[in-house]
């Protein structure tokens, strides 16, 4: 047992990182008042604008080992941020000045943002000419996913704690700051005064378009960061259409469990990560392969179950912010 | 008065009247500008001049008959799906489940044409298709309808959920019902027999699809306009705190208008597998459940208008379709087309609901 949940836990952990970008990012942008649904998009948008920039850094070099480490994890990280960046003034400019219905754009940024990231992962070999068979960033990767020196030699401790890439414990450690500026910050303070009640924030004079638009981008680019730690990570550089799956939808369902509580929400998406593969540990037999896509299921109904009784306990303190997913516009009251 | 105060360049008024002919122009223009940017952005990638372009994105989608057919027939299926949740949006229901909704509709269709092709005439499988489907996407539907009306959840994540569920679950079934074993497909099913095959009218395969969208359209406008379960919809989404004071149960109406929802995605599902596919994948929706979200959101709900909504969606899909085909480009280059044309559509609604007043403008009115 123990054994199991030694080779288990740090699986579902690594899991469970993109999970936590994606729910750190998105706690950030509610508490804003902002519900964006585009996440998913925006995390394609993410992967695929590290991975660009990363190939062609890549390219420049006809011998990977003489990639310099430190522009090799700075070009991709730049460039997902960038596109993310992008991705969060876009929807906070359709939604923010132009006004537009929140779920709406967010959906077309979801369909934008897929098509996006699978269209230029299949087509960016065929669009610069290139004769590499796939993208398969290795060398990148390897940069991305160094482990500290000494975690080999920890044992237990180390596999547990110590066997990830540096961008897993940054994860964690945005998600602390982000607790931490939201709760105890006058920066916080504003922006949740924006999220619950907006007019009565601008009456104060906070800017509330300014925060809105502050905290959307700054949470799409933590999303964004998320699917960059997932294909440069988890997936070992190598990208392949739709791979990143539904996890920005996991995400979004993750901020109602954690009850918009970053805090909270870095033990959520070790969990979430853990059920997310559970069915891989759930014995079948071999004449019963198909039982496999039901355990499949268990993420999305647990999350289901999840919603049903937080709206059933329906606490005080528990509530999304109570502007959440309405337009402010200053005259109309 | 010698005091003075610093008026902002510009501010924002909402407009009270909304003339058509404002309407149509500003949603013209929109659509011009983005189709210019689909254009340019096509240049970039593939290199065409921009005439080439729209005659390449113009043959993709209206280029032989066999092209015009199919085009016609998916704008049948998304103005379908449009419809279909067009109850559940007027209702302020945010259903985006229609994915799942769909894929139910079609697993339903493709359990009785695997499990009662051989026990049941080809007529009775046939109307055991049609009710399975209506009710399994009408359960589909009812669901998250029951937890919005009793506790309130939040339906846009609990709809969500549950399309992954539906996925799962066709996911599971194409593994028990695949053939040959291992493959991990079904196949065309009953290819030999053609039982639960859906008749073709008047010779043509198409038409069955593309007619049951134009009475299912006419049939939402009649319900949604002139209809009390209709009025009572519209009454709901615009506050359920003057729907419960007139005396609407508001809980019956979200349950009721969920069935009709769902069950009509259901028949998009048996349209899907039981006329065009004859059988049934996991992508058989193909992302269309959410386009369908934002038609019928553009539109501001009205039937009719995503006739041409989902014509133009189409359209450009089906030609983007054509582009990435030609350049051996990835597929989902329709996606950021459709994309580019969504957010254009979207944005311009605020020149339609607003009005950009200037500080001289608003001076020289004031006098």
């Amino acid at each position: 047992m123990l054994n199991f949940l030694l080779a288990f836990i740090p699986r579902a952990v690594v899991q469970g990182i993109p999970l936590l970008y994606g729910c750190t990012g998105e706690i950030i942008t509610e508490k804003s008042g902002n519900l964006n649904l585009g996440i998913p998009g925006v995390m394609y948008v993410g992967a695929i604008s590290g991975v660009i920039g990363a190939f062609f850094y890549e390219r420049s070099f006809a011998d990977t080992a003489a990639m310099n480490p430190a522009l090799a994890i700075l070009i991709p990280l730049l460039c997902c941020l960038l596109g993310s960046l992008l991705m969060g003034l876009l929807y906070s400019f359709l939604t923010v000045t132009l006004r537009a219905n929140q779920n709406v754009v967010g959906l077309a940024m979801t369909t934008f943002g897929v098509g996006f990231g699978n269209f230029f992962g299949g087509s960016l070999i065929k669009l610069v000419d290139s004769d590499v068979p796939s993208i398969a960033l290795t060398a990148t990767s390897a940069f991305f996913s160094k482990k500290l020196p000494f975690a080999g030699s920890l044992g237990a401790i180390g596999d547990l704690f110590l066997s990830y890439g540096f961008m897993a414990y940054l994860s964690v450690a945005i998600a602390l700051i982000a607790s931490y500026v939201l709760n105890h910050t006058r920066t916080g303070l504003h922006l949740r005064a924006v999220g619950e009640d907006p007019y009565t924030a601008d009456a104060v004079g906070i800017s509330v378009s300014r925060y809105k638009y502050a905290a959307t981008c700054i949470g799409c680019m933590i999303a964004g960061l998320g699917g960059l730690y997932y294909v440069m990570d988890y997936a070992t550089g190598v990208w392949s259409n739709n791979a990143f799956g539904d996890r920005g939808w996991l995400a979004i369902a993750l901020v109602i469990f954690t009850v918009w509580r970053p805090k909270l929400s870095i033990f959520a998406s070790f969990l979430f990560g853990g059920l997310y593969i559970l069915y891989l540990y759930i014995p079948t037999g071999m004449d019963h392969m198909e039982l496999q896509e039901l355990y499949k299921m268990i993420p999305y109904v647990v999350t289901l179950l999840v919603l049903v009784v937080t709206s059933i306990r329906s606490k005080k303190e528990d509530q999304p912010p109570a502007s959440l997913g309405k337009a402010y516009f200053r005259e109309e009251r | 008065m010698n005091k003075r105060t610093r008026e902002p360049l510009f501010h924002i008024v909402k407009r009270d009247t909304h003339s058509l002919k404002r309407i149509i122009g500003v949603r013209a223009l929109a659509i011009l500008l983005a189709l210019v940017l689909c254009g340019i952005v096509t240049m970039v990638t593939t290199g065409l001049d921009p005439i080439s372009v729209f005659e390449s994105i113009f043959t993709g989608a209206f280029g032989s008959k066999r092209k015009i057919w199919i085009t016609l027939q998916n704008t049948a299926i998304l103005l379908l799906i449009s419809v279909a949740l067009t109850p559940a949006f007027r209702m302020r229901f945010w259903n985006v489940g229609g994915e799942g909704q769909i894929l139910m509709g079609g697993l339903a269709a493709a359990a009785c044409m695997i499990c009662l092709a051989d026990k049941l005439p080809n007529g009775l499988v046939m109307i055991c298709m049609v009710a399975g489907s209506l009710a399994a996407g009408a359960l589909w539907g009812f669901i998250p309808a029951f937890f919005k009306s009793k506790w309130n959840t939040n339906e846009t994540l609990s709809t969500l959920m549950m399309n992954y569920i539906a996925t799962q679950l066709v996911a599971f079934f194409t593994i028990v019902w695949e053939v040959p074993k291992g493959s991990g497909k079904i196949g065309i099913i009953n290819q030999d027999s053609n039982i639960g095959w859906l008749p073709e009218l008047f010779g043509s395969k198409y038409v069955l699809a593309i007619l049951v969208a134009l009475l299912v359209t006419a049939f939402m406008y009649v319900y949604l306009n002139y209809f009390k379960q209709g009025y009572e919809i519209s009454v709901v989404g615009e506050s359920d705190k003057t729907a419960r004071y007139v005396g609407i149960k508001v809980e019956k109406v979200i349950v009721r208008t969920m069935l009709l929802s769902g069950a009509l995605c259901g028949l998009v599902g048996l349209l899907l597998v039981g006329s065009i596919n004859h059988t049934v994948t996991t992508t058989i929706a193909g992302g269309q459940g959410f386009t369908g979200v934002l038609v019928a959101w553009m539109c501001k709900f009205d039937p009719l208008t995503m006739v041409f909504a989902s014509l133009l969606i189409i359209f450009m899909n089906r030609g983007a379709g054509e582009i990435s085909t030609n350049f051996g480009l990835n597929h989902s280059y329709a996606d950021i087309i459709t994309g580019i044309i969504l957010f254009f559509l979207i944005g311009c609604e605020f020149f339609i609901n607003y009005r950009i007043q200037f500080r001289k403008k608003a001076a020289e009115e004031g006098k």
